[in-house]
């Protein structure tokens, strides 16, 4: 195809405050997206360049910057709205498949939105968690049907069955899968020191594990994703669990590419690839074609890492997650993770990060019930993501039926992340969603891990505030429970997939 | 005239006889009254300017004493209910028995004295007044206890006492002495923990005092422990005397075990906590 | 609407309104057993339970009695509450196609005049399971029961034990003692309830205790994880089809003393396990490791929220068993007789001191911990111990 170019309106309007501006240049040298640059004797600004990232008004010291809504007004039409249009223009221009970052920015509706908690009132106290015990603590991995303890002779036995290793987390969140290649190295290491200052597990993504990392092997989740990439026996043994990508809530069904320009050492000695070659992840797995071959891919890395860690299995939240997700469970995954429509990545096709998979809030619901009906709850955890915004979201998930919740975005925002979507470019100001050396410099990773450590605590708090509220004192009695949630939403429909009453209707099934 | 004459007479029956009137806790049939009949009964007898009000057999009729003033002396034998002299602002109360759950909650003055045990919430909220307890006690005993101007609430246990011991506190003195629950003979209890973790959790005033020593995981948020210094066993002294007066418990007895003390590590221990400053 | 009149309506007095909402519970529970199998009449339970009637509201009261019918004690027995007469045949016809019925009688009734209503007709079935039930007679028995209650109109199951009988219903706790004679019976075990639901008009087969095969629980108290502990019961087979937190624990108890036959000491660690920092702070050893198991084993099933209960199960001898939630957030105190033949559990002390001399200083059993005693077992428990005190500890492994 051809580039046929076509001038559109710029999204955003970049002015500067003239009298403010001391020529210092700094936005020049922040701005990585070439909006502005020095002419002579003024900056000048190229706004139809610019993504919102806010880096050039947030490091200029004079506040002269602002970025404004574009000042071309398209003229209103609700079909064919301005983000349609400029979907068509760029196509026009490129005849490319639009790619995305981050998250879908569509309205879908927020479920979590539409559900209240309940709070005990009289019947029963609620509990201060400030000052009396008000428990996190989450265990991940598949638990016995039952234990076998006899009595006799003053003494108990405990008979063990098989061994079922479950890791340990001091709060029911864990970090999803972000690999370096879609983060920076500084990012991932940002992410690492937090995971082990908080007490909980991060995913490497597909792509391996940096040397360097393994010093932080006890919160580590191994992905094995189709592209195998970075897979040695370390990687599988000397980590807290193992998880199996079959899908990402961003992009269901489908695979990954890096790019050759982007695998430098760093990324070659993570994949282990060659520098300069693409590191490509097929869209499936080309070991499973059907849910045997699944087990048998679960089997093999239970046998690998001598059936010490949980193996689970990651899928994107889609129509027939329940069954799904009990084929896994009989397969022998010992957690499932469910990635939600809203969830996050590094480059996805927009049609399919728009457009394809349900609701992380429908699924969890969905197939908490299908397994507990097949009386099999009990044989994995459930991890939930794709847009845990914030506690009040990881609240509402655990008690629609997941055992931990899973983030991403979130994480990235709180180490400065500004969602301006644009992390496919690998041009991030913020150095985050980059590999250039001269950005990933940008992240200061002692700042960006107390950060990402303080927003951990802080959630936890709020999860042990709203524990403490609906009179509970460890967070197992709020996973599945889901007669403390009301739903105030416009669908009765999706009040009872959830499985949720209606605000206004007193306890009852 | 009339006043001056009243007063008179109320100074010749100090000097004699106490006035002294029993009330049956059963009614006709052998059954525990309702609380209400008694209560009514008891407020009565105060009115009428008893000096001693003797209860028998009484058995869970709660609120006894409820927001009574004055300086009536209440005797009381059997088990009164819950909420046993909650409000309460002067009179004594001395319980030949056990007492149960929530005894002088939120007291203002007064004191209750308890020969057997007080379960579980004693003196909650309570801004003044003494309660000597012979034996064990339950969970959140002096759970937000205050004290304010001259009140001081003290609560003394001779015994061993649960969790939360001190929870919220703010002000007042509480001490365990983890004596037998039997009081009187005050032997050593080997094997049973003065008090229970949760200890003193969220304290932001007042002073706890417990016979023997905690383990650190049993402090709660906020509390620390400290020794005790000459200043400690003074205010320590009177409380202990007057312990062991109505139990009978030598004072050497008491003081040859060393005493751990248990305060807030700074009054406001939640400076922290909170943001909100950039929504 | 003045106090009495809200004690509901009686158009299907035994069973449950058309409407049925979770129901919170604030009430008394009192409890005895003579550890020699001493059969007592229900005259101490009686009074025991009327002393705190401050726990009570009219809405609901109700006895259990262990070792009641030591002559039929192979034969289960079905005390059964029916709205009519018409019910009663259907029930008759239902049980003769399911069992053998070996008798049945009316349960004896007496009139008590501040009864509002119609009380409903009162009868006891003693039945054994068919020939083809053999070694799962338990779970035949539960099956027909939950079957009896979902869907024979008019009719409701109020105990299905072996040698012990439920007696409850809707009124005050002296009422229905009156209404079934309590006093008359005689047994080694007793349980008494008196409730004060916050929720919905009381009926008949609503009141406490709740029974499932040889277990039977008095419960004071609203769980908070009840969402929770339901779907966990519901993925064993079990039909949560009263609402009540009584029911998810009793389904609970059942699940883990009968069918999984765990010890009662590990199946109340399951149900009001300790904190993670305690168990962190435990010696080294096997208490410490076996908490640790059942707390990462059994976390849908913890009970969280006040409670407080006592239970009676006849596994092998009538055993009673008391405790409260982790944080003592409900009431409980135990004491013995004087001879250290009687066990007594009650929400109030009062209710043992009632009984005079019969009855020794109380204790305050230590929050999440159990009292334990039974017939031919004594006092196993007090209830402050520490965990699995006294217990060797030996892991088996595969």
């Amino acid at each position: 195809m051809a580039d046929i170019y076509h001038e559109i309106p710029p999204r955003f309007q970049v002015e500067i405050d003239r009298e403010k501006c001391r020529l210092c240049e700094r936005c020049t040298v922040n701005c990585t997206y070439d909006v502005h640059s020095f002419q002579g004797e003024r900056i000048v600004t190229r706004s139809e360049n610019c993504v919102a990232c806010q880096r050039c008004a947030t490091m200029c010291p004079q506040g002269a910057i602002s970025i404004l809504p574009g000042k071309i007004s398209f003229a209103p039409h609700y079909t064919y709205s301005e983000r349609i249009r400029r979907i068509i223009y760029e196509q026009a221009s490129t005849g490319g498949v639009m790619l995305a970052g981050s998250g879908t920015d569509l309205p879908y509706r927020v479920i979590f939105d539409d559900l209240l908690l309940d709070a005990a009132q009289v019947t029963n106290p609620s509990i201060d968690p400030l000052r009396e015990t008000v428990e996190t603590v989450t265990y991940l991995g598949r638990k016995p049907d039952r234990m076998f303890v006899t009595e006799g002779d003053g003494k108990l036995t405990v008979s063990r069955g098989a061994d079922y290793p479950n890791v340990q987390l001091s709060t029911p969140i864990v970090v999803g899968h972000m690999s370096l290649g879609s983060i920076s190295y500084n990012a991932c290491v940002a992410i690492l020191r937090a995971a082990k200052e908080v007490g909980t597990m991060v995913g490497t993504g597909e792509g391996g594990l940096h040397p360097d990392f393994y010093e932080y092997a006890d919160v580590i989740n191994s992905e094995v994703a189709s592209g195998r990439f970075g897979i040695e026996p370390r990687y599988l043994k000397e980590i807290a669990a193992l998880e199996i990508k079959i899908g990402q809530g961003a992009k269901p069904g489908h695979g990954g590419h890096l790019p050759g320009e982007k695998v430098d050492a760093l990324i070659s000695e993570t994949r282990m690839i060659p520098k300069g070659t693409d590191a490509l992840s097929p869209y499936p797995h080309h070991d499973i074609y059907s849910i045997e071959d699944l087990a048998q891919l679960i089997g093999a890395l239970k046998e690998a890492s001598r059936y010490r860690v949980p193996v689970g299995v990651k899928i994107a939240a889609v129509h027939n997650s329940a069954p799904i997700a009990s084929g896994i469970a009989r397969a022998g995954a010992d957690f499932i993770t469910l990635d939600g429509l809203r969830g996050g990545t590094g480059a996805a096709p927009r049609i399919i990060r728009d457009h394809a998979g349900i609701p992380v809030e429908l699924a969890v619901a969905a197939v908490d019930r299908r397994l507990r009906e097949e009386g099999i709850r009990h044989l994995v955890s459930i991890v939930a993501g794709g847009s845990i915004r914030y506690a009040a979201d990881l609240v509402k998930v655990l008690a629609l039926g997941a055992d931990a919740a899973m983030v991403g975005q979130s994480v990235l925002i709180a180490m400065g992340c500004r969602a301006c979507q644009m992390c496919h470019l690998g041009n991030c100001s913020w150095g985050i969603a980059t590999q250039r050396p001269d950005l990933t410099r940008r992240l200061d990773v002692d700042i960006a891990a107390q950060r990402l450590a303080n927003v951990f605590h802080a959630w936890t708090e709020e999860l042990r505030e709203i524990l403490g509220a609906l009179g509970i004192d460890s967070v197992e009695s709020l996973v599945g429970n889901r007669d403390r949630l009301r739903y105030v939403g416009p669908n009765p429909k999706v009040a009872e997939v959830l499985g949720v009453k209606h605000a206004g209707e007193p306890w009852s099934d | 005239m009339v006043e001056v004459k009243e007063k008179v007479e109320a100074e010749v029956r100090a000097e004699a006889e106490p006035y002294v009137v029993e009330i049956s806790a059963l009614d006709e049939r052998g059954e525990p009254k309702p609380y209400k009949a008694l209560n009514e009964e008891v407020h009565r007898a105060a009115a009428a300017g008893c000096d001693v009000i003797r209860l028998r057999d009484v058995h869970g009729q709660r609120f006894l004493a409820a927001g009574m003033e004055g300086r009536v002396r209440l005797e009381v034998y059997g088990t009164p209910g819950n909420d046993l002299g909650i409000f309460m602002d002067g009179p004594t109360i001395e319980v030949f028995g056990s007492a149960q759950d929530q005894t002088g909650n939120t007291m203002n003055n007064g004191k209750i004295v308890v020969h057997g045990n007080a379960w579980d919430v004693t003196a909650f909220a309570a801004r003044g007044g003494k309660i000597f307890v012979r034996g064990d006690g339950g969970y959140r005993i002096g759970i937000h206890m205050k004290e304010f101007r001259r009140h001081r609430p003290v609560v003394v246990y001779g015994g061993c006492v649960r969790e939360f011991f001190g929870e919220y506190m703010a002000g007042g003195l509480l001490v365990a002495l983890g004596l037998d629950g039997r009081g009187n003979a005050a032997t050593h209890n080997a094997g049973r923990e003065v008090v229970g973790p949760g200890l003193a959790t969220g304290i932001h005033g007042g002073v706890i005092y417990l016979r023997g020593d905690v383990p650190d995981h049993y402090l709660g948020v906020g509390a620390v422990k400290r020794g005790l210094d000459e200043r400690d066993r003074k205010t320590l002294e009177p409380v202990l005397r007057e312990f062991g007066e109505y139990f009978d418990v030598p004072l050497e007895l008491i003081w040859e075990k060393p005493f751990t003390k248990v305060v807030p590590a700074s009054s406001r221990p939640y400076g922290a906590y909170y943001c909100g400053k950039l929504i | 609407m003045n106090g009495l009149s809200y004690r509901g309506t009686w158009d299907k007095p035994a069973t449950p309104p058309g409407r049925l909402e979770r129901i919170g519970e604030a009430c008394g529970i009192a409890a005895l057993v003579n550890l020699d199998g001493r059969p007592e009449s229900g005259a101490r339970i009686g009074k025991m339970i009327r002393t705190m009637v401050d726990r009570e509201n009219g809405l609901g009261a109700g006895y259990a009695a262990y070792g009641l019918f030591p002559e039929r004690a192979d034969l289960y027995c079905l005390q059964m509450l029916f709205d009519d007469r018409g019910a009663l045949e259907r029930a008759r016809e239902f049980l003769g196609k399911k069992f053998r019925l070996d008798a049945d009688e009316e349960i004896a009734t007496y009139p008590v005049a501040t009864l509002l209503g119609k009380p409903p007709i009162c009868w006891r079935f003693f039945v054994a399971p068919p020939k083809e039930a053999e070694g799962q007679e338990d779970d035949y028995v539960m099956a027909q029961v939950f079957r009896l209650n979902a869907e024979l109109a008019g009719a409701f199951v109020m105990s299905s034990g072996k040698d012990m009988a439920v007696f409850k219903g809707n009124g005050w706790s002296h009422e229905i003692f009156d209404f079934y004679g309590i006093g008359d019976y005689e047994a080694p075990l007793w349980l008494a309830h008196s409730r004060f639901p916050t929720n919905s008009p009381g009926w008949w087969g609503g009141a406490h205790p709740f029974n499932i095969l040889g277990l039977s629980i008095i419960h004071n108290g609203e769980i908070t994880s009840y969402g929770t502990n339901r779907r966990f019961v519901e993925m064993w087979g079990y039909r949560c089809t009263l609402l009540t937190d009584s029911e998810v624990i009793a389904y609970s108890l059942d699940l883990l003393l009968r069918q999984q036959r765990l010890p009662e000491l590990v199946a109340c660690a399951a149900l009001a396990p300790p904190y993670h920092f305690l168990i962190d702070e435990m010696e080294n050893g096997g208490a410490r490791e076996l908490l640790r198991e059942i707390r990462v084993n059994y976390r849908p099933a913890m009970l969280n929220g006040p409670f407080s209960v006592a239970v009676a199960t006849n596994y092998e001898a009538p055993t009673l068993l008391g405790m409260t939630d982790r944080k003592k957030l409900r009431p409980l105190v135990a004491a013995t007789s004087a001879d250290g033949n009687t066990v007594f559990l009650s929400s109030e002390e009062c209710a043992i001191a009632i009984l005079g001399e019969d009855a020794t200083e109380a204790w305050a059993p230590h929050a999440g911990k159990p009292v334990i005693a039974g017939v031919g077992r004594g006092l196993v428990r007090r209830g402050t111990e520490d965990y699995f005190e006294g217990l060797e500890i030996e892991f088996a492994n595969p």
